[in-house]
């Protein structure tokens, strides 16, 4: 394979299916060695399955997969150089802390002596000197999680892969556990492939960002390539709050919006080509309707600390704002767009899908009530010192 | 604060009549009759008689402690093989174990004799392709057999039900972690069924080392177990107090079993039937 020397796992038009139905559809993906790699995306999007074909728990139906360039399509799990965080955890529940870490080099037949060096050195890494002896059972999901990573890590794998594995925390200890697990990977400087449906999650801790959607990669890219310059409509909605607008690229760095001229930083598009404009809502100046280059109603403000989310009606298209001014409802206000919060997309499957915030309170509404009832609840944690 | 609320206690008054009047009251009756003679007064000679029937003792414990085991070698598998099956089909399997326990018992044991006579069904059968007829009738190999398929569901159930909550992810956590078949097998798989293989056990081998019946019409009354010679003694013999020192003698017995039982198999979730 060429290109594949490079990188420590690659995946070549791997392609899975579940009841007929495909939940891959030829992924390409290159991971190379000490990266932080996340794999983005909402639920059915395939980053699971992703993530279970490089551990070797499921076999792709097409394709191939290559570790250091040789192909391991058929290589079992045990038998791989890569250990799983899992979702939950999957702690051994008749071992005890010691025992659980101790299970992979155990299998090895590592001298006891070694291994009561390397559990120690493994529980001061994750933080839980002293927990030794104690009943997985008896410790909180953020404690079990810290005792799962240690337990993967004792192998010193070339790559972890982990599966969402602050799903379950609730938000103050989901922060602290992305610095610390990013701070761990730095440390063991080894691949980690990350699984996450949390944007921020994956901006915050990420090398390389893999964006996903029904069984495809959407974006390949770092986390400012991703957030800046998003390859189609789906990635800008995703990552983010944007305003996806239709316009037209008369000619380069030129893209007419609502019938008027904006400069952007944008070349390379055909004359007259139809495409999606984004403008991100806190890259936007609200202004007198005189400077404003384009000018509208306000309809909704929201105060979310740092900002006001302010909802602007122009000619129907209902715009997002993120700015630190106030301005009361029913104001009519002028925006102010400068050429490099322009980002110019080629229209694709995506485009028409997401738009503006007209639906925006019914949207919120939607998402309160699934924060309202989570899948799992989040777990309570104690604070170790 | 300790104080529980009336309603609780008056919720709760049904079920200690019931153990009162079912389970303590015969207890003592059962100890009363296991210490006096025929004239009401206290004796330990009931006790005394004991010795005679120590071979018997012996013979039901060992019978047991056989078909137990055998129990166990059959059901694992059958449990395991039932757990790992989606979960429609795990319903019918199970239902399908539990069939013929709705058969009475007696009729089943009749069968057996059916199938194992000289002239039974095996025997006709294997006549057929010119081999000579076994003899498996009143054999101590016979009385087990009717142990073990009488009390086997006592032991696949338990087993199936701790083995169908194992996680997926637990094995695959092994799997990542190095762990192949094998060691999947021995290192999570069992120690995970440990409570269920105790429940087993112990619901397999109390009623074994306690049946009656059995051995008469598969042992041909040539093996007497301490069950039956119990039946005897309220039977046919009318002497209820030594039958009652034997049911005493015989509780104790199954009790250190199951305390000896439960060492080996230390199980903190309490997933203890009995």
């Amino acid at each position: 394979m060429t290109g594949t020397e490079s990188c420590i796992i690659s995946l070549r038009g791997v392609t899975k299916y579940y009841n007929g139905e495909a939940v891959l559809r030829g992924i390409n993906l290159d991971i190379h060695d000490k990266e932080f790699i996340t794999l983005l995306g909402p639920s059915g999007c395939g980053k699971t399955t992703t993530l279970r074909i490089i551990g070797g728990f499921v076999t792709p139906d097409e394709g191939d997969v290559y570790f250091n360039g040789r192909r391991v399509n058929d290589v079992p799990p045990y038998k791989r150089p890569v250990n799983t965080v899992f979702q939950k955890y999957a702690l051994f529940p008749h071992l005890n802390v010691y025992d659980n870490i101790a299970f992979g080099p155990r299998l090895r037949k590592v001298p006891e002596s070694e291994i009561s060096r390397r559990v120690k050195e493994m529980l001061e890494l994750v933080n839980l000197r002293g927990f030794e002896r104690r009943s997985v059972n008896s410790l909180s999901g953020g404690q079990q999680q810290r005792v799962a990573i240690a337990r993967a890590l004792i192998n010193d794998p070339k790559v972890l892969l982990l599966d969402e594995p602050l799903g379950a925390l609730d938000l103050k200890l989901r922060k602290d556990m992305q610095v610390e697990l990013k701070n761990i990977q730095q440390q063991m400087s080894i691949t980690f492939i990350y699984v996450t449906h949390d944007q921020e999650e994956a901006l915050s801790m990420s090398d390389t960002v893999v964006v996903m959607d029904t069984g495809e990669i959407q974006q390949i890219g770092t986390p400012e390539e991703i957030y800046n310059e998003p390859d189609n409509a789906f990635v800008a909605d995703f990552i983010g709050e944007s305003n996806i607008l239709d316009g037209t690229m008369v000619s380069d760095f030129d893209v007419v919006i609502f019938g008027r001229h904006f400069e952007c930083l944008d070349k390379g598009f055909e004359k007259n080509e139809p495409v999606d404009v984004v403008v991100r809502p806190e890259d936007i100046d609200i202004v007198s309707v005189e400077e404003g280059m384009l000018s509208g109603v306000v309809t909704n403000v929201t105060f979310k600390g740092l900002h006001y989310e302010i909802i602007i009606d122009i000619e129907g298209f209902k715009w997002m704002v993120q700015t630190t001014d106030f301005w009361p409802v029913a104001a009519v206000v002028g925006i102010k767009i400068d050429p490099d919060a322009i980002h110019i997309m080629k229209k694709s499957k995506y485009s028409g899908a997401f738009g503006d915030y007209s639906s925006f309170s019914e949207e919120l509404d939607k998402l309160s009530e699934l924060e309202a009832q989570p899948e799992q609840p989040p777990v309570e944690e104690e604070i170790i010192d | 604060m300790n104080k529980r609320s009336l309603g609780a206690r008056l919720a709760a008054a049904p079920y200690m009549v019931w153990s009162v009047l079912f389970v303590v009251a015969p207890l003592i009756m059962v100890g009363y009759y296991a210490i006096t003679d025929s004239t009401g007064a206290f004796t330990v000679a009931n006790f005394a008689q004991l010795g005679t029937y120590s071979d018997i003792f012996i013979r039901s414990i060992w019978f047991s402690l056989i078909a137990t085991l055998i129990c166990l070698v059959i059901a694992y598998p059958i449990a395991y093989t039932i757990a790992m099956r989606r979960e429609r089909s795990q319903r019918v399997l199970v239902m399908l174990v539990m069939l013929p326990m709705w058969m009475n018992f007696l009729l089943r044991t009749y069968s057996w004799m059916a199938i194992l006579e000289d002239t039974g069904v095996i025997n006709t059968l294997i006549g057929y392709f010119g081999i000579k007829p076994f003899h498996m009738i009143n054999t101590p190999g016979a009385v087990i057999l009717g142990m073990v398929y009488n009390f086997l569901p006592y032991m696949i159930l338990p087993i199936y039900s701790v083995l169908a909550k194992l996680e997926r992810s637990m094995i695959e956590a092994a799997q990542d972690l190095g762990a192949g078949r094998f060691q999947v097998l021995t290192k999570i798989i069992l120690p995970h069924s440990m409570p269920g293989i105790a429940s087993g056990l112990t619901m397999v081998f109390v009623p074994s080392v306690s049946t009656f019946y059995i051995s008469q019409k598969l042992g041909g009354g040539k093996f007497d177990l301490i069950g039956d010679t119990i039946e005897r003694q309220f039977q046919t013999s009318y002497n209820y107090h030594l039958g009652a020192a034997i049911s005493f003698v015989l509780m104790i017995l199954i009790l250190v079993c199951i305390s000896v039982l439960n060492k080996f198999t230390v199980d903190d979730e309490g997933g203890l039937l009995i």
